[in-house]
């Protein structure tokens, strides 16, 4: 269900895809199936186990790559989290015994439902995650990724061990203190700083939004809740249906309008990574300049120095030239990405609401035809 | 029970032939009715002759009104005379034999069941042959005025009543009540009703809290509310009452309704002395619940009883699930005009014009939508989950009749326990020779057989009020859910065709977006 991206996976050269997943406990095992004509790969289909540290291992060795330094490195994917139906799960189970059968029934397969709509979604944005990979020109050759998709090992020997995680933790509190760099450097071209003022302000926005959707939802998912414990105790069929309508309206809203936002907010930060990267290239470019200077005041070590400012300048230059593509093929992507799922939300509320008012209205007629009979089976 | 087999006490029987006599007319009126209508006006048990009861006697002022079924009321009849039996053709004794012409409908079966058995429009039928008087009443409770002020102020309410009844005097009426008015209405039909097996509805709940914010004269939407909700309450209140055929016809309901000026009911402040003992009796009358181990000869009460035990939890529980789905949807209003807004922002700093503008659409959509829930949120409240209070406090006070009832047995079986006593210790006197201990002890025997007498009768006459009281309240209930539920779910469509329109208009903004 590629509800968040654009069809990416249409480049029969390397198709990838995540076709089931199992939930141990905590962990969850993708399977992730790779078609391809590409010579690089030993075979031309294959799968292999991997589980979520192994994509967080992919996403941060790109990330450190200094070649994809121009890049917008495609968000890694969120971890796992099974907390939320995992609570309510434990929480019914306590109150069974103040529930009627049926009840406590309806409520197991609501949270059967809900289990299983964040296993899909999880599963989806791995998957999203790699399908970005495999359509970048430039990403979808990296080595590493290469041997992701390939080693049919475990890549646990490969993975952050303790120093490294210390050390990824240590960067990004450097990032933080380069959001300050960011807003403190002048910026030489307009490109890049209506990109910069953009970025910023829309991420805040986003990340609002997002977050007043997700409220939204839990309210969503609570009336639907009630709605079985009413319809339980109504004993009958009317609010019955209602409930899964309702219930149903929530997880698909989760899946399409939340989803939408947090991927966003996500891709957003990655972008403004790329900023970050920049600035600092441009710092680093422009400390190589004044370290310059200072040399040819001192006239010692003038050709290293120059040296550093060329290359200085280089990068610069190359993260400025790939950073643009990136960040204007991200906006037409984003543009794209939004109408398709607000049509889809849009449609899918529509449908919904039909079809519980063809319900609600049956169940309203049924009940004025057998009223008084019905009406003490009900409450009996 | 065994109601037909007792003979009238000697001294009641003329009394009563005379005004039977009356009754006879209505009757092939009466006759043709079905076993639930039997519980209706028709069936209207005279009062007990206990002590505390003042209002039936009252009622003699509308006796010359020989179509009028109420007229029924004014009778001091023994619960034995045959010719109530033949008229208050009741369910399950069969030894009764009803004067009606055999209609097909007719079982002589328990309380409810034959309630449902009919259609509606077969209720409809019935309602409408009961003679003279039709209940056609409406009663509406409006204009909540605060009166005075600081902690001294109240709401008065107008009460107005629309009526083609002929026990009233005017078609047209209204008069300014305040709460405890009110309350003293219902403590006065409650201590002349409830002991007898009536079931009084029970008047809105205090709230101190409340009634506080009101006062302290804060203006803002919970005290509004509040009133709102008091006033629904209040009106519901009075129509529950007013549809009760005896209650109807009380003079302290008439009182309420029409006069102008009305003696300040000062025994229901909640911290005063009355409500101090309040709280004393009802604590010991639970106790004294525990107490009671009754023998129940008739299934049919053990059964009710039963009955009601589930309804209350069941509706209880309703009630509660109902409140959270107010609750939660108020929320789910709150957090959808929030995104709106959050939703507006970001289509402002979107910067590709046709998504921002489907943002910002988008967010209007959203503010629409939460008006919307706000709006179910308060059918939600109004026609669910008021409806609900009002039944599990009603369920309280069926549960209390059938104390009474128990009551009334324990009283009964103590009298007859103790004539059992003096009658051995008269046995003993018997064989002493102290003659005028001899004659007391044979007078208070008397007197006790008098009470034994009384204690059956009175046990007798409430357990059958109880019966009809019961299919009645059935009856409604039944009827009043009915509509309610039917009118939630035209609620619940309603605002789905609303969504529907919203969000049909959304879609060709998100499809314009390119």
């Amino acid at each position: 269900m590629r509800s968040v991206s654009v069809d990416l996976n249409n480049d029969a050269s390397l198709l990838i895809d995540i076709p089931d997943a199992l939930c141990e406990r905590d962990k969850v095992k993708f399977t992730v199936h790779t078609k391809t004509t590409l010579s690089t790969f030993q075979k031309p289909e294959f799968s292999v186990p991997r589980q979520h540290e192994d994509f967080i291992w992919l996403h941060d060795t790109l990330v450190e790559t200094e070649d994809y330094a121009g890049l917008i490195i495609p968000p890694a994917p969120p971890k796992p989290d099974f907390e939320s139906p995992r609570e309510k799960m434990h929480k019914l189970g306590e109150g069974e015994a103040t529930m009627t059968k049926e009840e406590y029934a309806k409520m197991k397969q609501e949270l059967e439902a809900e289990y299983l709509a964040v296993f899909k979604k999880t599963v989806q944005v791995h998957e999203i995650f790699l399908q970005r990979l495999s359509s970048h020109p430039m990403l979808s050759k990296d080595r590493n990724f290469q041997i992701f998709l390939e080693y049919d090992q475990d890549l646990s020997v490969r993975r952050k061990n303790a120093k490294e995680m210390f050390g990824g933790f240590f960067k990004n509190m450097v990032k933080s203190a380069d959001e300050v760099l960011i807003s403190g450097i002048k910026e030489v071209d307009d490109f890049f700083e209506q990109e910069k003022t953009f970025l910023l302000d829309y991420y805040s926005k986003i990340k609002d939004s997002t977050a007043k959707a997700e409220k939204m939802t839990r309210s969503h998912k609570n009336i639907a809740d009630d709605y079985i414990h009413i319809s339980a105790t109504l004993n009958s069929i009317s609010a019955d249906d209602s409930t899964k309508v309702e219930g149903r309206v929530a997880s698909d809203q989760e899946l399409k309008l939340t989803e939408l936002l947090r991927y966003y907010m996500r891709d957003i930060q990655a972008a403004k990574d790329l900023l970050y990267r920049r600035a600092r290239a441009l710092a680093d470019y422009e400390n190589s300049n004044k370290a310059l200077d200072k040399a040819r005041l001192k006239s010692k070590d003038i050709p290293q120095a120059e040296e550093h400012q060329q290359q200085c300048l280089h990068k610069f230059d190359k993260l400025s030239e790939s950073g643009k593509r990136e960040l204007t093929g991200f906006k037409g992507r984003r543009v794209v990405a939004f109408r398709k799922n607000l049509i889809e939300m849009a449609e899918l509320e529509i449908k919904h609401a039909k079809v519980s008012n063809i319900m609600t209205g049956s169940h309203a007629e049924r009940y004025s035809y057998f009223g008084t009979w019905s009406g003490d089976i009900y409450f009996n | 029970m065994a109601d037909s087999t007792k003979d009238p006490p000697p001294g009641c029987a003329d009394l009563q032939e005379l005004e039977d006599a009356e009754e006879l007319f209505p009757e092939p009126a009466l006759t043709v009715k079905t076993e639930p209508s039997a519980s209706e006006p028709a069936s209207l048990p005279a009062e007990d002759i206990s002590t505390n009861s003042n209002g039936p006697k009252q009622d003699l002022l509308f006796d010359e009104d020989p179509e009028d079924l109420f007229a029924e009321a004014t009778e001091e009849v023994s619960l034995d005379s045959p010719e109530r039996d033949l008229l208050l053709s009741d369910g399950p004794s069969p030894a009764i034999t009803p004067i009606t012409p055999p209609t097909s409908v007719i079982t002589p079966c328990i309380g409810h069941a034959h309630d449902d058995m009919f259609t509606h429009s077969s209720f409809d039928e019935i309602e409408e042959e009961e003679g003279g008087d039709l209940f056609d009443m409406n009663i509406s409770v409006s204009d909540p005025e605060k009166v005075g002020d600081g902690m001294n102020a109240y709401m008065a309410y107008k009460v107005t009543t629309k009526t083609s009844m002929s026990v009233f005097k005017r078609t047209e009426f209204s008069v300014k009540r305040r709460f405890s008015d009110f309350l003293g209405l219902h403590s006065k039909l409650a201590s002349k009703y409830l002991h007898v097996g009536y079931i009084v509805p029970p008047a809105p709940e205090k709230s101190i809290v409340g009634m506080t914010k009101v006062k302290v004269g804060k203006e803002d939407q919970s005290s509004n509310e509040f009133v709102e909700k008091r006033r629904s309450a209040l009106e519901r209140y009075l129509m529950r009452t007013v549809k009760h055929p005896v209650l109807l016809k009380d003079p302290d309901v008439l009182q309420f309704l029409e006069s102008s000026d009305l003696p300040r009911a000062v025994s229901t402040q909640a911290l005063s002395s009355a409500g101090l003992l309040r709280m004393v009796n009802k604590a010991a009358d639970a106790v004294n619940k525990m107490t009671i181990k009754m023998n129940e000869s008739d299934a049919w009460f053990e059964e009710k009883q039963q009955h009601f035990e589930n309804l209350d939890v069941q509706l209880r529980k309703l009630h509660a699930s109902v409140e959270s789905l107010v609750c939660h949807r108020k929320e789910l209003s709150v957090n959808t005009a929030q995104f709106a807004k959050s939703a507006a922002m970001l289509g402002n700093s979107e910067d590709h014009t046709a998504l921002s503008r489907a943002l910002s659409q988008l967010a209007e959509v959203e503010e629409k939508i939460d008006q919307l829930h706000q709006d179910q949120a308060n059918a939600d409240f109004y026609l669910f989950s008021e409806l609900l209070g009002d039944y599990v406090r009603l369920i309280t006070a069926v549960k209390g009749v059938f104390d009474h009832r128990m009551k009334t047995w324990q009283k009964w079986q103590d009298s007859q326990m103790l004539l059992q006593k003096k009658r051995e210790a008269e046995a003993k006197l018997q064989f002493t020779n102290k003659p005028d201990k001899l004659q007391q002890a044979k007078d208070e025997i008397k007197e006790l057989e008098g009470k034994v007498q009384q204690g059956e009768r009175d046990f007798e006459q409430i357990s059958k009020t109880i019966r009809k009281e019961v299919s009645r309240f059935e009856k409604d209930r039944v009827k009043d859910f009915k509509t309610i539920i039917i009118k939630y779910l035209e609620s619940l469509v309603q605002t789905q065709q609303q969504l529907i329109k919203y969000w049909e208009a959304f879609l060709p903004e998100a499809k314009a977006i390119s």
